[in-house]
């Protein structure tokens, strides 16, 4: 479960990013989180990792309080939830498979383990003979859904992605929106920030509307 | 446990292979530490049969009163009576010529001299210790003795011994200031290569950080390569000062051979060898430690 607490964050020299805002979302949920640009959509997204802290209010991911957390223990929760970043933050000097191995180098898992855990995530985004390649030469569509392996290749229970659809195609959208369905189908809590109302509409699940840092939940018939 | 041996296994792998991917500013910072740690090294190799020589001498200050080659036993004794009554001298002790042959014949190389001798050419001779040790006051007495009968030289032997110790005493400070300067430098040239490190691979060490990785994890190899990189710096100064010592010793050889010494500069102990790689590579720990300390706080995430 993931809940917000009149959560505020305000960047050294900004106006707030996010105003007071409230929700919470259930295990296994699907949400949207819509918005113009710099409503606050990515800045939502990176409190719940703990990327950046909030700057009052407080932000509780599975029972932990983010804010009350030490820093040392941030690792392990980054662990648990897998990102896609807006700008997707692969490694441009490793292969595919380097890259989807890069966060089971420092979870505890056995080599062979491992390797089988890499590949199966390769399969699961239709990356898998595609092991050797560079991120550099790979499509738009393939480099999404390689930054979506490699989020979720240490099974983690929340998945957050940061418009992952934003500068694809129709057709590659739509397979990249297959891959979450899939994984919000198994039970996978995700969070979605999108532009694309139709998408939304498509899909389902509740929306979050972002507006200069203040968020109001749409109905999702609304939304249609 | 298996973890955590993986894990180790794993950055000291990362650590090598950073060093290697980095070919030749990594050999040349690898050889950068090696030459530094090779010049107090040789220092201490060259200063080193100068300590055991003056083990060997008496430094405390003595005179050594040689007497005539005529003299006799009678007058040798009666100088002895007048040594000893003299208020100035702490004791006198009495070296027979005959023991001067035999000290002189186990002496390397002189065994075969002595033994074509057909008279002892050597006099008797009294080592002298004065109460008062001062060069001024010893040179007096010396000069006094040196007027007393059956007296033909006095000699304030421990003064060259003094100033070579003072000598060795100076080379080792010189060698500890080199040596400290040296450490620090290493120190700084660890602490530059792994902020270069760091800075190259930025991205990397960023989505580690956003995708998990502890900073332990993240640290790991750094420390790794600044003691890969100090060790490998002592090893390649052991080598040079070792082929070093080898070829001076061919030479040195040549001219000890000549004097009938079997003198050679020694090669440093396995204990010492082995304490130069691990002080190379714990000062390189620290030059990372430090650079990491510095560098990876830089980089936070967003
Ligand atoms: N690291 C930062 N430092 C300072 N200000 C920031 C930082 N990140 C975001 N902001 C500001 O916070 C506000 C919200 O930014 P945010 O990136 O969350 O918007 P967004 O909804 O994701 O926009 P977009 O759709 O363009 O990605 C913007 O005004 C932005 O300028
Ligand atoms: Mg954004």
């Amino acid at each position: 479960m993931i809940s917000f607490d009149s959560v505020s964050k305000r960047y050294p020299g900004n106006r707030e990013a996010l105003s007071r805002v409230t929700f919470s979302v259930d295990n296994g949920e699907m949400i949207f989180i819509t918005g113009h640009s710099g409503a606050g959509k990515s800045t939502l997204l990176k409190l719940i990792p703990a990327i950046e802290r909030p700057t009052s209010g407080s932000v509780v991911v599975q029972g932990q309080n983010i804010s009350a957390m030490k820093a040392s223990a941030l690792p392990y929760l980054r662990r648990s939830i897998g990102v896609v970043f807006q700008d997707q933050k692969l490694l441009h000097d490793r292969n595919v498979y380097e890259n989807v191995m890069l966060p089971l180098a420092f979870s505890d898992h056995a080599p062979k383990e491992a390797a089988r855990r890499a590949r199966a995530a390769l399969d699961k985004v239709g990356l898998l003979d595609r092991e050797l390649s560079h991120p550099i030469q790979l499509s738009g569509g393939e480099q999404q859904r390689l930054a979506i392996a490699r989020a979720v290749v240490n099974r983690p229970s929340i998945l957050i992605a940061d418009e992952p659809t934003a500068n694809l195609d129709d057709d590659s959208a739509r397979i990249v929106m297959e891959i979450f369905l899939s994984f919000h189908q198994v039970g996978v809590t995700i969070l979605l920030a999108s532009h694309d109302q139709a998408m939304m509409r498509r899909y389902g699940g509740r929306v979050f509307a972002l507006a200069g840092g203040k968020l109001t939940e749409r109905p999702a018939e609304a939304a249609a | 446990m298996r973890s955590w041996l993986r894990h180790h296994r794993m950055a000291f792998n990362s650590a090598a292979r950073k060093l290697a991917a980095q070919k030749s500013a990594a050999f040349a910072s690898v050889l950068a530490i090696g030459i530094a740690i090779s010049l107090p090294l040789a220092g201490y190799i060259l200063l080193e049969p100068l300590r055991g020589l003056l083990g060997r001498v008496a430094l405390e200050p003595q005179l050594t009163v040689f007497m005539k080659q005529s003299a006799k036993r009678d007058d040798a004794d009666a100088l002895g009576r007048t040594l000893r009554g003299d208020v100035r001298i702490g004791s006198a002790r009495l070296i027979a010529k005959e023991a001067a042959l035999k000290e002189l014949a186990s002496v390397e190389g002189m065994a075969d001299v002595v033994s074509v001798l057909a008279i002892n050419p050597l006099p008797d001779a009294y080592v002298v210790r004065a109460r008062d040790t001062a060069p001024e006051s010893m040179e007096r007495l010396a000069s006094e003795l040196q007027a007393l009968p059956g007296v033909e030289r006095v000699h304030a032997d421990s003064l060259w011994a003094r100033r070579l110790a003072s000598i060795a005493a100076i080379g080792r400070v010189a060698l500890m200031i080199l040596s400290t300067l040296l450490g620090f430098g290493l120190i700084a040239v660890t602490f530059n290569t792994i902020r270069l490190q760091i800075l190259t691979l930025r991205d990397e060490i960023e989505v580690s950080k956003l995708l998990g990785a502890t900073d332990g994890y993240i640290r790991r190899p750094y420390y790794y390569l600044g003691v890969l990189q100090g060790a490998i710096g002592g090893a390649i100064a052991l080598i040079i000062v070792l082929t070093g010592t080898y070829i001076m010793n061919l030479e040195v050889g040549v001219l000890a051979d000549s004097y009938g010494s079997s003198f050679r500069l020694p090669f440093p102990p396995l204990a010492d060898a082995v304490s130069v790689i691990v002080y190379a590579g714990l000062l390189g720990w620290l030059g990372a430690h430090l650079s990491v300390s510095r560098h990876l706080r830089d980089i936070e995430p967003s």
